[in-house]
This record gives C-alpha cells, structure tokens and sequence, in this order.
C-alpha cells in the first residue's frame, strides 16, 4: 500500500518478477531435471505455467498480507508498535470469568485416577493382526501387551506392535492435510474431490486408481467392493513390498487356489523349514508359533521335538535349530526336491548326509512332523512342502489350510504391473495411496515414480509426509490404529474389532472415511462403517450385547477359520516331486547370490521413524540404526573385507554402495542386504539411516537372485553393534555363561552347577531365613531353550519404563539404555555356529556387588530381594556399574529422556519416574507393577501368596515364548519355585557367589545321533 | 647429623649444602628470589603458558558440566576413565612430598630440608588436582556434597561400606593435613620475609601470614615440638591415603581389581611417581634460580635411588599381579593377564612395563643418578609409565570382565585430554607463583645444616 502510494509502481509487478519474461521450456525442463526431492511438484507446476500458482508462489502471504514486506516509514512502524504494545495490555486486563466451575459431578464409570485401564485392540502387519490389550491411563494409551484370551496371542505379542504405542505419538507424523505443500483442510479437500467426481461417475470411474497395503478388514473389503460397485471401471491395487505372493501362487501350483497354511505345531514331533524364519516377528502366526515351538522343545516333557533348518541367510530359527544347513538360498528348491524324493541335482557329501537324515525322520514321523516353506521362496518350494506335508500325511494333523486371511489374495507384484502400465497409458485420473510408499519400496524395474508422476491428480492417505506424500497432490493424515476404528483378522482367521484408545490427535482420516468421501458419503465416519458392517454379519436384537462381548473380548466369536479341505491338483503335485531332476538353479556355484529380506526391526521401511524400533538391536547382528549387507565369514575372507568395510553390490543393473557385517553362519557365495533403509523422507529418526536398496530388487527376482557382484571399495563406515563380542571364548577358555548339554548328556544328569558356591558360604548367615519370613520373594527365570531372541522383551521393557533412545552415535559408545538385553553367541566353526541367545535383565543378586558400592546408598535392597536404584539419591559415581558382572546398569551420560516433547509427555507410564542426566538405572522386576499387586492383594486380604498370572513383569507378558517366567519363590507352588528346582536351573556366574534371583535354565539341544559328531 | 655434612673424601659422596655457605648467605640466596630478583621474561612465559592450558581446562569443564559425563569417552562397561586415571595420578605425586617432610624428618634425614618446601607445595597442588576429579567425574557433581555425613532433613546417610566414602575421608584428611603441615612450616620463613621486604605492603602481608612469629626461643621450642607432631600425624597419611585409594578397586569384583597386593603395591607406585615428579620440579628450579647450592647432587642422586627403590616394589606387584592371576586358576582372572598382553590395549601395558621396568634401571650406574639431563628424562618416563599403569587398572580392567557379550572400547575424547592437561597446567601455574611469592626452599630448615649450627648445637 505504502509503496504504491509513495512511488506510484503498479504493485503486481515488484511480487511477481517472473511474469516478465516468460518460461522457456527447454530451460525449464533443464531445471526439473537438476531439481530434486521436495521441490519437484513445485516445479511441474512451474511447467504448466499456472499464472496464479507463479503468483502464490511468491507471495509468501496472502494478498494484502505481503505489503508487510515492503518497507515501512517510520511513523507506521511505531503505530504499529504502539498499537500492539496497547492491545498487549488489554489481554492482561481481561477478568477470568467468575462462573464457579465443578469437578466430575459424576464421576465417569470405571474411571479412578491412577489406575489403568485395559483395552481390546488388534495391530495389523501385512493384513495379519496381532490381538492386543492397550493399557491406558486416563484415556492415553501407555503400553501395548498381548490379549491373553486370544487363542493367537494368549499374551504374546511382537516387536512391532509393542513399539507401535511410540508410533502413535511419534512427534514426526503427519499433522495436517497438505495441498500442494501447503496446509489445507479436509473440508477443501473434500470439496474439491467431490466436484471432480461428478466427472468420474460419468465415465463409471475409469480413471480412479485406489493403491492401498494387503488388508483383511472385513468392513474394508465389504466398504471397497460397494466402492467399486459405485465405479465398475475403478481398480483396487494392493501392493506391500514384503507380501505374500510365493506362498498364494505356491497354494495355487499345489491347490489351484490360494489358501493360508497353518502349522500346528505343538503336535510336531519333527520341524523342518525350507528358509522358514518362523521365529521372527514378521512372519504371519509368529506368537503362536513360537508359543507352539516353546511348548514342545522342554527336555523334561519327554516329548521334546526336534528341528532341521535348511537356510541361507541365517535367522534365529535356524539357529533356535537342532541342526542347520546352510545353502543358498537358490539351492533350497533342489534339496526340497531331495525331500520329496527326486534324485536330481548334485550334493556334497555332508548335505547328502543331512537330507538322509532329515528323509528318515520325516519318514519315521508321519503324521507328527511338519516342512515350513519360506516366505521368499519361490512358489515351486511352497508347492513342494505342500507335498511332502501331504505325502507324509501331515495335513489336518500339523498342517491345516483356511482361507486366506487378506481379503484380496492376488498377486501383488501383478497388481502394481497394471497399475503401472495403465498410469503409463495415461487412464488414470485419480490415483488414491493409502497406507503404502512405493515411491520408496516399489521394484526398480517398474520406474514406478515416472508412471506415477504423470497422473495429473494423486491423493496420498498416511501416517507420514513420506517420499509418496512429497509427491501426491493431497496429503491427508491418516489415523493411528489407536485412533481409529476398524476391523481385521488374525492369522487364525478370528476378527478382531480395532477400538481407538484416544481420539485422534491431529484430526486425522481413516481410510474408511476416506472411501466414504468417493462414495460420496462424505457424513460416513470410521465407528458406522465397522458396526454397520457387523450389525449385518449379526443381526438380530442382541447385536449391542454381541458388539460390546466382541469390543471387550478382543475378538468377534464365530469368526475363526475352519480348516479348509483342499485337493491336490495331481499334475501338479507329481511334477513337483519324484519326476523333476531340473531347478531354477542360480548358475554355477560360485555365482553370488544377493537375498532380500525385511529388517527384523524396521520391516519394510514402514517403522524406519519409530526410534525404539532403531535401536532395538537386529536379533543376530546386534546392530543399531543401519543395515549392513550381511557376508559369510569365507567369503569375506576371499574377498578380503572386514566388517564395517564398504563394498559396492552390483545387480540388476543397478549398484549399492554398502558398509559389511560379516555373519557367522551366512553360507558361502551368498550375501543378504535388508530392505527399509535408506528413508529419504521419515523422520527425526529414519530419515539418512542405512542404505537403501530396494534399487536392486526387481519384480522377477524380490527375494534373492544370483549374478550379484560384489566388490571392496575404498573407505568404512560407522556401525553401531550393541554387542562387539558374540563369542564365550576369551582366552584360551570357554566362559560358562550360555550353559548347555544335548538332550543325551542331560537325561544322564548334565551338571550345571558345579561351580556353584555352597549356601553356607558367607559371613553373613541367614540370607534365607531372612526372606523366608517375607510373604514375597520375587524371582526370575529364563528358559534359554524357549527364547527365540525376537527382542520383544526389550521393547515391552522400554514401554513399560519409560526408556530413553540414545542414537546411533551414542549405541556406539556403549551407551544404549536397555534395561533388559538379548546376548546372542555363536560358537564352533564359524560359517555353521551353535548359537545362543541369552535374555539378561538385573539379575537382583542377594549378594549385590553395586549395593555395596555405592558411596550414597543409591542402590538398596528391599526386604523382598529386590535391588532397588533410588534415582534421587544417586549421585552418578558409575561404581555400581563397573561392579556389577553382569553389566546390566545403564547410565544417564547425557540428559538421554526427551523432557520437552509433548506427544512423549503422553506416552509414558505414569507409575515409572522419568530418569534425567547423571543417574543410573536398571531393571527393577518392574517394581510399579509389583507394588500395584502388592497393595491389592492387602487390599482384599488374600493369604493366597502365590502371584502366578496375576503379577506379570512386561518382559514376562509380552513373551510369546514363555520363556521368562518371574513370580514368588517363597511359594513352593508357584510356577517360578518349580522351574528353579528343575535341574537344569543355574545362575549365571554363581561362582562369584552374587546369588542371582534371576537364573537361566539351561539350553538343552536335541540333535539327530545319526549326525552328530 | 654431623656425618650428613662431613664430605669423606673417600666416597664422592655430594654435600647438602655446596661449601661456603653461612646463615646470610643462605638467607639471602633464597629470599632474593622473591623479594629482589626481578620478574623474568622466562617466569613470566612460563606462567602465561601454563595459564594457558589451565584454560583449556576450563573449557573442558564448561562442557563437562553443561552437557554431563558423556562428554568423556567412558560407557558401560568402562564407567570409569580419565577422571579416575588422573585422580589416583596425581594422588600419587603428592606423596612424595608428604613423604619427604614427615617420614625423613623423623628419621632425621636432614637432607630433606632442602626439599621439603616445594615438595609440599608439590603435594598440596597435586591433591587440590586429584581432588578435583572425583566432582567431575560425578554425573551430578551438584550433589558432591552427598558423600559427607552432614546432619540432612533428607534422612539421608552415606554408605560406609563404600570405599568411595573412606576415600572421601582419606583425600580431605590428607589435602588439610597438607595444607597444615605445609603452612605451620612457613611460618618462621614467612616471618623472615616480614623481616627483609622494604615495601610495607609486603611486610603487611607477611606479618598476617606469619602469625605474630618474633623468634623468640619459646616460639622455637613450641614449634618444633608442633612440628614434630604434625609430621607424627602425616606419616601415617603417606600410607593409608593410597592405601584407601586402592580399596576403590581391591573392593570391587572386577577380575583386575579385585587383589590384595594392592595396598602396598599402590602406596609404592605412588611415592615412585612422586620422587619423579620431585625430580622433574627440582631439576629446572636448581638451574633456573642458581640453587644448585642448596639442592645439590645429593639430593638428586638419593632422590634416584628411592625411584629406583620403589620402582623394583612395584616391579614385585606386578610379577606377582600376574603370578596369582595364573595361580588362582581362575577363568576370569586369567583372561586379565591374558588381555594385558594380547587384548587391544597390549601397547600401554607393553608401554608401561618398559616405562616402569625397564628404563628406570639405568639408575643403578651412578652416573646417569647425577646427569641432570638424564635424571629428568627418567623422571618424566617414569610419571608416564605410572599413569600408563593407572590406565591399565582402571580402563584394561573394566573393559573385558565376566560376561563376553559386554565387553566395550574406551577411547578417550578431546574433553578427557583438555581436562588432563588443564590440570597440568594448573599444577605449573601453581608452581609457578609459588616460586615468585614464597621462599621455595626452607630457610630456617636450611641454616640447621649450616657448619654454624653444629657449633650452636655443641654448645
């Protein structure tokens, strides 16, 4: 205004410079190429030369707004000034209201400040849920653990849904609908997509794409297939880049359908797996799975299964396994081939031995064993286990078949084929993501981002402003499963009502309100869609009892699959097994294989921001932050490098320059790279973490393929291990730490406590007089044979009590703050290891060494054998760390808690204090929850001191396992005081007379005689 | 003590005092450093030099408390590092000086007169380093205050079995005792520099310092009996202080700490340290301010031999260190001794014994025990090899113990160096100032090995 005023210059011009000389368009062009990331809408729109988008983009306010930017005479400015100090002032004048305002009148039902609440929930990964109880504090969810009713759970859960709590409150998520980069709004968007699809109801929805994550909601597929009523020419993509095409198409070689595969393995006598990494939390049925293996793996049942892993890249099932054979992965259709009982193909001497063996006993267990295929293996593998689970007579014994789980079983990499090629063709109009990002994951070979970059309108519906969201035209902010409702099914088929614990935080979208919007139900909300949905699946006049039994239960009842009878397509099924002798063999057998597995912490990419996740250490490598491409211990030392060397992979015409972690066990020939990393747009915590390299996975070969180069290229980079040494050697001896006997040496009486001190051995008497005459005292054990090292306890643990991220940098320097670990070892010959995995959280010894210490008595002992840390008293001398044995302290060496950020404000477990910089903590048997059950059981004046399924440490809970059992070993009959008589009970370095409450039960293998030795 | 000054001319034996010295003479040669000579280009150097680094501790500190402990490169497992090293480090040095003035003046070695002064100053500097230390190395330091028993409304107690409250009590024992004996030893020099100064100033000030000294007999009789019995509480201090110190790690369980050779062997590491860093003092003073008179080759040449005394004790702790690590066969104890010599802190042991062992036993030739050249070179190599021997204990120790899966790396940072040589430089500037402001050698001490003494005692 002022300037207009003063120097006459018609305004348009000074804003808008670049109206003058128009655009050229080679330049232009040259521009878009050099431009990259964020900016590249911005400048297509630059190409179409929009006159008020060029305006908009200059005008960093509205108009009217930017005359603020022009200089401003020094009489206006001190009005300005002058006025708002003015208008200051009167703020501070305004009277509070005087109205008495009430507390809780009526207080909310079953609302008592202080106590938790438990809510029924699921998680979903893949379409496959993980059926939860929330516990929540007024109303904000805190902690995630396993429905203990659930038959899929029974308490278990798994790392993804534990850390998906810091996932609902993670700072970085997306907080606004987003047009053009800007911040819009629902309304607008709704507007908007509502014209334009009067357009599209023209041409029965021709031009409408809908991309979303395999999904199993019932409400969603019913909800999508009136949407695709309502647009018959519309298509529905489903595309994860870790999915289960393989075993779909493998059920289809086998059945001529697709089906789901359970495993019954409690009633599994002997477990063969073809690259099967049942044991890892990505894997559909893993709680129940790992429950089932646990059940049948006690050396004292008498009936303790036995269990063959034919892998690549090792995994903690082979490992967990009595006897493992490492090939490549290209190699596995070749031995399964060998199982069903073709004389084809070449084997060395000791593999022929191992596939001997495993024929034998598969034979002499008909019936009562099981062949888990792998995931990434090809469909001739999953056809191939299907007949031998048949020939053997497993099926409706050990191996049962349903449906399949996710609403939509097609072939995902086909399903992304089309959609690429008809955005190629230019037939889509509206292109709708939900859920996904395969701007990041999608195969190299489809160029997914230039079909997707010309489809001229692009809705993106998430969690985060992610590569994809960068590029879409709408952004909408997605609900949190724990805001939102839903409806999704358990690996068992069994539905489980999703419920939010909170409403949404940023007003986010559901995809079901979103598909409301182009059904053009704009009122629709995510709550009518699911109870709609199952008032028809139930109707009748109890469907409020029905609908609240299903909300508080955690699951709808009636819902379960039943087996399913399929028939064996014949020609199939005899082509695959005795007459074949040719395999997609990987060429010669020095050819490099490159395998492509999900990381075990981040998934696909999809948890690459969720910290706790990062930090978590990789179940085998122990690392943090990164992926590395894993290299066998041969072929490292073949090629010369060293972990932590960067070497380059070439395949597919495409290269990766990667740091290396050499993997005992890894088999020769073979490297593995993790897919997730890499994120150019996550995150605080995923963005520049690791390498990404879904550049080098193509359609035709997503899980391994042989060909890769391989080469050592100058330079190393920071990798950052929770665990530097992964051997019991030191010296010239074997540390007893992981003790462990065969099944044979055990029955003869293993000795696992010789060095064991005598009781009486102290010149304090009375240790046990003193705690027998306490009502409680808590103990602990671990059975090494139940734990699988799926790291779920370290993640319960840092829910449960408020533990800080460090960063990769801080990993490094041995300062990661978790309070309970997973040791992994690996002994014996390096490239075929026995390995361990040792869960250590405080072992609360008796005889404390930290408690004697410590110069300020930070560190004390509970008259119920706890160790307890004072946080206020400490003074951070880190003595008690340096004596303690076990190294299980961890210390504040900064101010490690996030104390300013209010989304973590609601996240943490009220009952637990929040650590701040220069003191220790440590495991505490989660105290909080011990005195909560301690003041209920005075409360109502029970003498019954047995604690069993009523006080649980989160470690314990979230077990899917069992394998950590804690309790009252002054009760003869709790669960824990039997596990401790057990005679394979020791305490790890008791020699040095500590008195561990917490003991491990020894790791007792049962390997086949036959080849042994 | 009349043997201590005769100069057989059988033996080479050097006198305590060069020849021609009288009451004034030796008055004046010691007092003109403060009060006549002028200030020096090279003192006044030397001081900014070392006021210099003591900046650079500053910095490290800034940091230390802004930021917290991190800074430093320890972790679990290695929670102690630098702060701890130089704590038992510089503790160390300073017995030399308490030793020197307490023990010899009890068993009347005289010739320790002439280097009691700065080697109590030498104590005193080094104890206000060490004790810096354990608050830095706090991750609350705000709270130091914690370890004593105070009477609180918090209801809070020290732990008295922890060995860090009776180190509490060793370390501010001995910096008051230090600080004492130190001081009650100035007086009648202080008085004597009350005497000499014209500038009223300086006579103000020393006549406060001095305590209203006049010289009288009764004085003198008073105080050598205070003295005496001063150096009568010192001298258990030269042991249990380092003795207490030891316990931090004796007491602890970490296979490397947890042995009973440590008390002896400590205290004999330590006094080792401290008659080098005597000779890393003594050497440049004796040149730089002509009192080659007063600290002759005597003192130098027996000031060698204690080295090499308490350098063949610490040789036997570590001979038997890694005899019982054999011995006891105990899997975790025998790694120590195996990690020592193959882990990847194999240099600084190596090191250590080289430093330690091996170089110090050029001192049995006598001519190398007075080349002062020499002398200060061994010294130095012998204040290394002790803190190289700190850094195994504290650091080697910790960071291989029980469990295999917690082993770590400690690598100090660039704040763990500025800390470290800040305080060298504060020990400097220290001494530094002191050289210009207090008679650095005892003057009334001295006169007592005058010939003119005897006489005054024969009488």
């Amino acid at each position: 205004m002022m300037m207009e005023e003063q120097n006459g210059k018609p305004h348009k011009e000074d804003v808008c410079p670049g109206k003058k000389d128009k655009l050229n368009l080679e330049t232009a062009n040259a521009q878009i190429e050099e431009t990259k990331g964020p900016e590249f809408w911005r400048s297509l729109e630059e190409l179409a030369g929009s006159g008020e988008f060029q305006e908009m983009m200059h005008r960093e306010f509205p108009k009217g707004a930017s005359e603020w930017l022009d200089t401003v005479s020094r009489r206006g400015f001190m009005k300005l000034m002058g006025a708002s100090l003015a208008m200051a002032g009167m703020t501070a004048c305004t009277k509070q209201p005087l109205e008495p305002i009430v507390p809780y009148v009526k207080q909310p039902e079953e609302i008592v400040p202080g106590k938790p609440l438990f809510f029924a929930t699921a998680f979903t990964l893949g379409g496959y849920a993980a059926p939860l109880l929330v516990e929540s504090h007024l109303y904000r969810p805190t902690k995630i653990e396993g429905n203990d009713k659930h038959p899929v759970s029974l308490g278990g859960t798994d790392v993804f849904s534990q850390a998906s709590v810091l996932g609902l409150y993670d700072p970085d998520r997306s907080q606004n609908v987003i047009h053009l980069g800007n911040v819009s709004s629902w309304g607008q968007f709704k507007e908007v997509i509502l014209a334009t699809l009067k357009d599209q109801s023209a041409s029965q929805g021709a031009g409408i794409r809908v991309l979303t994550g395999a999904f199993s909601s019932p409400a969603l597929a019913d909800q999508s297939q009136a949407f695709l009523k309502l647009y018959p020419q519309a298509k529905w993509h489903v595309y994860e880049p870790v999915n289960r095409d393989n075993a779909y198409e493998g059920a289809k070689l086998a059945f001529g359908q697709p089906v789901d595969t359970q495993y019954q393995l409690e009633n599994a006598d002997v477990i063969v797996t073809l690259d099967a990494d049942f044991l890892y939390a990505g894997f559909p049925g893993f709680t129940k799975y790992a429950r089932d293996y646990a059940k049948r793996r006690d050396p004292d049942s008498g009936n303790m299964s036995r269990m063959y892993a034919i892998e690549s890249s090792p995994t903690s099932t082979g490992l967990k396994s009595d006897h493992r054979l490492p090939v490549r992965a290209v190699d596995v259709e070749m031995i399964a081939c060998q199982l069903a009982g073709s004389s084809g193909g070449s084997l060395s001497g000791a593999q022929a031995k191992f596939v001997a063996s495993v024929v034998k006993e598969l034979q002499a267990h008909r019936g009562s064993s099981v062949v888990i295929p792998g995931e990434h293996q090809p469909p001739a593998v999953h056809a191939l286990a299907h007949a031998i689970n048949a020939q053997l007579g497993n099926v409706g014994k050990t191996v049962v078949y349903t449906d399949t789980v996710v609403a939509n079983p097609a072939n995902q990499t086909e399903s992304l084929k089309d959609l690429v090629a008809d955005m190629k063709a230019g037939k889509v109009q509206w292109l709708i993501v939900s859920g996904v990002n395969p701007l990041f994951d999608s195969p190299a070979d489809v160029n997914f981002a230039d079909a997707f970059n010309g489809v001229p309108n692009r809705v993106h519906l998430g969690l985060y402003q992610d590569e994809t969201a960068e590029q879409c035209h709408w952004h909408i902010n997605e609900t949190h499963y724990l805001e939102s409702w839903g409806d999704t099914r358990a690996f068992d088929g069994t539905v489980s009502i999703v419920q939010p614990l909170i409403a949404p935080l940023y007003d986010g979208k559901s995809l079901h309100e979103l598909l409301g919007v182009l059904s053009d139900d704009a009122q629709l909300s995510a709550y009518n869609v699911v109870q709609d949905y199952w008032r028809k699946q139930h109707p009748g006049s109890d469907f409020d009892l029905f609908w609240r039994r299903s909300l508080h239960d955690g699951w709808v009842q009636g819902t379960t699959y039943t087996p399913k009878q399929v028939s064996a397509k014949s020609e199939n099924f005899s082509q695959t097994t005795t007459t074949r002798s040719t395999f997609s063999s990987g060429g010669p057998a020095s050819a490099i294989e490159i395998n492509f597995r999900p990381d075990p912490s981040i998934y696909d990419g999809r948890f690459s921001n969720n910290a706790w996740l990062q930090e978590l250490p990789k179940p085998l490598s122990k690392l943090t932050w990164d992926n590395a491409v894993w290299i066998g211990p041969v072929m490292a030392e073949r090629m010369g490098v060293a972990t932590k060397d960067l070497v380059r992979v070439e395949v597919n015409g495409a290269k990766v320059d990667l740091p290396v972690w050499i993997q005992a066990g890894h088999p020769d020939n073979s490297i593995t790279v993790f897919l997730g990393y890499g994120r150019k747009r996550a995150g605080r915590a995923g963005t520049g973490a690791g390498f990404d390299v879904y550049p080098l996975r193509t359609t035709a070969t997503p899980y391994f393929t042989t060909g890769a180069q391989v080469t050592k290229i100058s330079g190393t980079y920071l990798l950052a291990s929770t665990q530097g040494y992964q051997t019991m050697d030191a010296g010239d001896e074997t540390r007893p730490i992981v003790r462990t006997a065969t099944l044979e040496e055990y029955k003869q009486h293993a000795d696992f406590n010789e060095e064991k001190p005598p009781a009486e051995l102290t010149l304090y008497p009375g240790f046990d007089a003193q705690y027998k005459k306490e009502p409680y005292a808590w103990g602990m054990t671990i059975d090494l044979n139940s734990c699988v090292g799926c790291n779920n306890c370290i993640i319960a643990c840092q829910s449960e009590n408020n533990i800080a991220v460090v960063g990769k940098e801080q990993v490094n320097h041995g300062r990661h703050m978790h309070w309970i670990r997973v040791d992994a070892y690996y002994q014996g010959d390096r490239s075929d290891p026995q390995a361990y995995f040792q869960p250590v959280p405080c072992m609360q010894c008796e005889n404390a060494p930290c408690e004697l210490v410590c110069p300020v008595g930070a560190t004390t002992h509970s008259t119920e054998g706890l160790n307890d840390m004072v946080y206020n008293r400490c003074v951070g001398t880190r003595y008690c760390s340096n004596n303690c044995p076990y190294k299980v302290r961890r210390f504040n060496f900064f101010l490690f808690s996030d104390w300013d950020t209010p989304q973590y404000k609601m996240m943490r477990n009220p009952d637990v204090t929040v650590r701040s910089r220069g003191v220790m903590e440590k495991c505490t048997y989660c105290v909080q929850r011990i005195s909560e059950y301690r003041i209920k059981a005075e409360e109502s004046g029970t003498t019954d001191r047995n604690t069993d399924g009523d006080l649980k440490t989160a470690c314990q809970q979230s077990c899917p396992a069992n394998a950590i059992i804690f309790g009252n070993i002054n009760d003869a009959n709790s669960q824990v005081s039997k596990l401790k008589a057990k005679q394979r009970n020791y305490g790890l370095l008791d020699d040095l007379n500590t008195r561990p409450r917490t003991t491990y039960l020894a790791e007792i293998r049962n390997p086949n005689p036959e080849l042994q030795g | 003590m009349a043997d201590l000054m005769q100069v057989e001319p059988g033996e080479q034996k050097p006198p305590v005092i060069a020849p021609g010295h009288n009451y004034g003479t030796v008055t004046d040669k010691i007092a003109d450093v403060v009060l006549k000579k002028p200030v020096s280009l090279g003192w006044l150097g030397g001081l900014f030099v070392c006021f210099l680094i003591l900046q650079w501790m500053l910095y490290g500190v800034t940091l230390l408390f802004f930021k917290g402990v991190g800074v430093w490169g320890v972790n679990i497992p290695i929670g102690w590092g630098f702060a701890i090293v130089n704590f038992v480090w510089w503790i160390g040095i300073g017995h030399a000086g308490t030793l020197i003035s307490a023990i010899l003046l009890l068993l009347r070695q005289s010739w320790r007169n002439s280097i009691n002064r700065f080697a109590e100053a030498m104590t005193l500097f080094a104890v206000a380093c060490a004790g810096m230390y354990p608050i830095f190395h706090l991750g609350r330091p705000w709270l130091a205050y914690w370890l004593f028993p105070y009477p609180n409304t918090m209801g809070y107690w020290p732990n008295f079995r922890s060995p860090l409250v009776w180190d509490v009590f060793a370390v501010t024992t001995y910096g008051t005792i230090s600080l004492v004996f130190w001081f009650v030893g100035l007086i009648p020099d202080l008085a004597t520099m009350r005497e000499r100064t014209d500038k009223k100033i300086l006579k103000y000030i020393f006549g406060m310092a001095a305590l209203g000294w006049r010289f009288s007999a009764r004085h003198w009789s008073r105080y050598e009996t205070a003295y005496l019995l001063l150096a009568g509480l010192a001298t258990p201090l030269v042991l249990s202080v380092h003795t207490v110190v030891s316990f931090d790690f004796a007491v602890g369980i970490v296979p490397g700490w947890h042995t009973t050779i440590f008390p002896p062997y400590f205290v004999a590491g330590a006094i080792y340290s401290g008659f080098a860093m005597v000779l890393v003092l003594a050497i440049p003073i004796r040149k730089f301010y002509n009192l080659g008179d007063f600290i002759t080759e005597r003192h130098i040449e027996n000031s060698a031999m204690v080295m090499l005394g308490t350098g063949w004790i610490v040789a036997y702790g570590y001979a038997f260190e890694a005899f019982m690590n054999w011995y006891g066969g105990d899997v975790y104890e025998g790694f120590v001794r195996f990690n020592r010599f193959h882990g990847p802190y194999a240099l600084t042991y190596m090191a250590l014994l080289f430093f330690n062992l091996v170089v110090p036993q050029v001192l049995w030739i006598r001519k190398v025990r007075i080349n002062n050249f020499w002398l200060f070179l061994i010294s130095l190599d012998v204040l290394v090899g002790m803190w190289l021997e700190r850094f195994v204990i504290v650091v080697v120790s910790l960071h291989r113990d029980f469990l295999n899966s917690s082993w770590g790396m400690y690598y100090p940072t660039q704040v763990d160096w500025a800390i470290f040589i800040g305080t060298l430089g504060f020990f400097t500037a220290c001494i530094f100032l002191f050289m210009r402001v207090l008679p650095a050698i005892s003057i009334f001490e001295l006169r007592t090995l005058l010939p003119e003494a005897e006489s005054v005692k024969h009488e």
